[in-house]
């Protein structure tokens, strides 16, 4: 039986639509991103004034943030396992680990943001700063919006309103997650961890 | 009550043809956390002309386990695969040609 049939999705390919329009927009996504990170790599040593990346960068900090983001990708992923298996209570309470991991995430770079400003780092201080607030302040908005989503889907699951198959809702949840999460893999290896 | 029954076991029995079993997923996130420790150790050991290869090849093998286990492309219909790995293969193809008419490769 066909993922498409088992979970109750007719379609002429036999796979659900959901899912693969859900795969084309991450797809998408990576051409989004793949621009961003090709722009700051270009212009991350164009320092004209303000701090160089080396003397603002708080690896430790950004460490514990990747470790954070990373550890909520294995939360949503016993979500969408509880959600398969029909477990109810403990779908909902990965989900919220899951979002309250994310807003840690979130909290971590507003306050990284912050500090790099005070530090002399504005948006239009230099080529760098610009092209790295873009990159990490897009990848933060792309979080965000997943932990509205899960916070949304545990407010509807308590009302019990979920249209069409709920574990398929939390899976499409989920890869969205994982994908914000593979973005910050490659940006903490590309932006933080190699040296101009 | 039989019904109930059957209806769990082949829930059950979905989520697990579906990906892996919860300590699978655990052993992927300690796997991955490993190499997470292991990317920030370069930063403070000196792993000489090693240190870039090896640094986009634990990135590399990070990306790949995300998306193969917790994304569950492993075990999924091979078009999500296409779907997926069409638009990041356009977007490395793209920009790293728009990076190589800057001259960036040869910096």
């Amino acid at each position: 039986m066909t993922d498409a049939v088992a979970q109750g999705h007719e379609s002429s390919t036999g796979i659900s639509n959901v899912k693969l329009g859900m795969w084309a927009f991450l797809g998408s996504e990576c051409l989004l991103f793949g621009g961003l990170i090709s722009t700051y790599m270009l212009y991350r040593g164009r320092v004209t004034g303000g701090p160089r990346p080396s003397q603002i960068f708080d690896i430790p900090f950004t460490s514990v943030s990747s470790f954070v983001l990373l550890m909520s990708s294995l939360t949503m992923v016993l979500a969408v396992s509880a959600a398969h298996k029909n477990e109810d209570r403990k779908t909902n309470l990965w989900l919220t680990v899951t979002a309250l991991l994310g807003a840690t995430f979130v909290g971590g770079q507003v306050y990284e943001f912050t500090a790099f400003y005070n530090e002399g780092l504005g948006f239009s201080t230099s080529l760098f700063g610009s092209s790295f607030y873009t990159l990490t302040g897009f990848h933060g908005v792309h979080v965000t919006v997943g932990i509205i989503m899960l916070m949304a889907l545990v407010g509807i699951f308590k009302r019990s309103e979920v249209p069409g198959k709920k574990a398929e809702v939390v899976e499409m949840i989920g890869l969205y997650w994982h994908f914000v999460d593979i973005v910050w893999i490659i940006i903490f290896t590309l932006v933080y961890l190699i040296p101009v | 009550m039989t019904t109930d029954t059957t209806h769990t076991a082949t829930t059950a029995e979905h989520a697990e043809s579906h990906g892996m079993s919860n300590a699978g997923y655990i052993r992927i996130a300690a796997i991955l956390a490993a190499i997470t420790a292991l990317e920030v150790s370069t930063v403070y050991v000196d792993f000489g002309p090693l240190f870039l290869p090896a640094l986009l090849i634990m990135m590399a093998v990070k990306f790949i386990m995300v998306v193969s286990y917790f994304m569950h492309l492993k075990f999924d219909n091979k078009l999500f695969s296409f779907m997926f790995y069409a638009g990041l293969i356009l977007a490395v193809g793209v920009y790293a040609a728009f990076l190589a008419t800057f001259h960036f490769f040869i910096q």
